[in-house]
């Protein structure tokens, strides 16, 4: 156990390692599920992964500097989430791999057998009341087990160490790692709201209304658990429970020692191209500086949507890699890329274009944060633009 | 039957209009009123807040090398000396303005919000902050003593930190 524990404890210390393992973690495991998920989401298999969560917890609860960080009573809601998210996911996954399978038989979904009728009363107002007393029981369960006390009055000179938001704030904090206040703060946060409610105007699938599927609305679905479950969800346990004194990644068995330290230089865009690749030190027309910055993102934001959009070659590229005999698995990866492009080349037909590029606006921007966090955890950059002068930062 | 009725009880247009007109003033006044009190309320009588110009002692006061604390809490500044100059480091995080820490054995300011750091000079060198820390106007009053103005800032990223005054020469 205690070499288990000094493992897992460097793995996680540092900058680098951690997050990135966490990331691929919770972005594979996301693949896998919406590859595999008639297999993954059997109730044997879903139970076994439970099940080894819950012993990996209680094993892990033994811990003495795991039970300080988990039982503290602001992060009993993130345990719950864990598992919470866990369960729902499997939940809506589970009834659309059921249903994919009858459609398939040419059947309908389940749903459609069910009747339409249900009543007001008692059905529904018969759940609300039960429903009204649980939860009021367990609020009241809730505020007497766990302690929120009223602590000394703020004091300006002395912020605590880490200093965390409350939960559901702390994937946000987590993002303002990464990005300039204005970026992080304000336009991504509003693009996740405006996104959202844009999803009706953008997605011309009809189907999947009233029933659960995810064969027949994989992108759509895909890009929600990516969003909600990849990013959102692990920003926020990697905020609580890996993020320990002066912000720096801990291990989740390891003592937060704020004076440990972590050696961690972080260098802008700007320094990497002019002083670090072409030896020649930065300009000082603030323009030229930033050049490779404005180009990188000018790129990104406005030469991916087409390029995706257009079929260049007229070959399936995908197709001939999966037949070509290599190891079938290899195979899989290789296509992937050709087929999302392909993908998107169909989704551009499908859409047109205002609601393509809006859609890709959409999805650009939420990439813009995992792409960001990788090179920060991996090449350490700060910022692809960066003009102190001026408050702006990209 | 609507002769009966009394002229006064009856609505007319006009008196409705007077009394939409009536509720609606008596509704704006208030309203004003409430504005008022308000804008009032931003201007205390007494300000609790210690001074923006506070004198520091002399300059042997400080050792060279040091990050001294003694004014953080008070005033919100790091007083440090080095070989040549004494300089006043705000220490207001320029990311989103939390309060770093200043470590002293690995000898960086340290912001616990998002893990922004910064050398004692105040250059930033990890961590999200984008810009230096900001120094504060430093001179030397009649009496010798050092005189720290915070209504004075002078920004790295602007090249102001070679002016006079944003650091004083020992
Ligand atoms: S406020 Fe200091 S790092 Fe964000």
């Amino acid at each position: 156990m205690g070499f288990l524990r000094d493992l897992v404890n460097a793995i996680f210390t540092g900058p680098t390692l951690g997050p990135v393992l966490i990331f691929t973690i919770s972005v594979g495991g996301v693949l896998a599920l919406l590859r595999w998920y008639r297999v993954l989401t059997r109730p044997k298999v879903a139970g076994a992964a439970l099940v080894a969560a819950v012993v990996a917890f209680a094993l892990s609860l033994g811990d003495h500097n795991f039970r300080l960080i988990v039982a503290k009573p602001d992060n009993v809601p993130i345990v719950m989430l864990f598992f919470l998210v866990g369960f729902f996911t499997w939940l809506a996954l589970r009834q659309a791999a059921l249903n994919d399978e009858r459609i398939e038989q040419g059947k309908p979904p389940r749903e459609a057998e069910e009747s339409e009728k249900s009543l007001t009363w008692p059905d529904l107002v018969y759940i609300e009341f039960l429903s009204t007393v649980f939860v009021t029981a367990a609020l009241l369960l809730w505020s007497i087990l766990l302690k929120a006390p009223l602590e000394p009055p703020s004091n300006p000179t002395e912020t605590p160490n880490p200093s965390k938001a409350p939960w559901y704030f702390l994937g946000l904090q987590e993002m303002l790692v990464y990005y300039d206040p204005w970026m992080a703060g304000v336009v991504l946060p509003s693009m996740i709201i405006v996104g959202l409610i844009a999803v009706p105007f953008i997605d011309p699938n009809s189907k999947g209304s009233g029933y659960y599927t995810l064969k027949e609305r994989k992108f759509s679905i895909g890009m929600f658990l990516f969003g909600f479950v990849s990013l959102w969800c692990t920003m926020i346990i990697l905020g609580t429970f890996l993020r320990g004194p002066n912000w720096n990644f801990f291990g989740p068995f390891q003592r937060w020692d704020p004076h440990l330290l972590f050696p961690l230089v972080n260098v802008d865009l700007s320094e990497y191209v002019w002083v670090h690749w072409l030896g020649v030190g930065k300009p000082n027309s603030i323009l030229l500086r930033e050049m490779p910055g404005f180009l990188a993102v000018i790129a990104y934001v406005v030469l991916v949507p087409p390029l995706f959009a257009k079929r260049l070659i007229p070959v399936d590229i995908a197709a001939k890699i999966r037949g070509s005999g290599l190891p079938k698995a290899l195979g899989e990866v290789l296509a992937a890329p050709f087929a999302a492009k392909a993908f998107f080349a169909e989704m551009y037909q499908r859409l047109g274009f205002v609601r393509y590029n809006v859609l890709m606006l959409l999805v650009l921007s939420m990439m813009s944060l995992p792409i960001k966090m990788v090179l920060r955890w991996t090449i350490n950059l700060k910022y692809i633009v960066s003009i102190p002068e001026y408050f702006f930062n990209i | 039957m609507a002769d009966a009725k009394a002229a006064g009880t009856e609505t007319t247009r006009r008196g409705a209009l007077a009394w939409l007109l009536g509720a609606w003033g008596l509704f704006g006044g208030a309203c004003a009123v409430g504005a008022g009190a308000m804008g009032r309320f931003l201007f205390p009588n007494v300000s609790f807040d210690p001074p923006q110009t506070f004198k520091a002692g002399y300059t042997s006061d400080f050792e060279v090398g040091k990050v001294d604390e003694r004014f953080k809490a008070k005033y919100g500044v790091w007083i440090v000396r080095n070989d040549e100059e004494i300089y006043v480091l705000s220490t207001t995080c320029t990311h989103l303005g939390c309060q770093p820490n200043y470590l002293e054995a690995e000898a960086k300011i340290k912001c616990p919000c998002h893990g922004s750091g910064f050398k004692p000079t105040g250059i930033n060198f990890e961590g999200p902050a984008p810009r230096p820390l900001e120094r504060f106007r430093i001179v030397l009053a009649e009496d010798g003593q050092i005189l720290v103005d915070k209504t004075k800032k002078f920004q790295y990223e602007l090249g102001q930190w070679d002016q006079p005054e944003a650091f004083l020469k020992v």
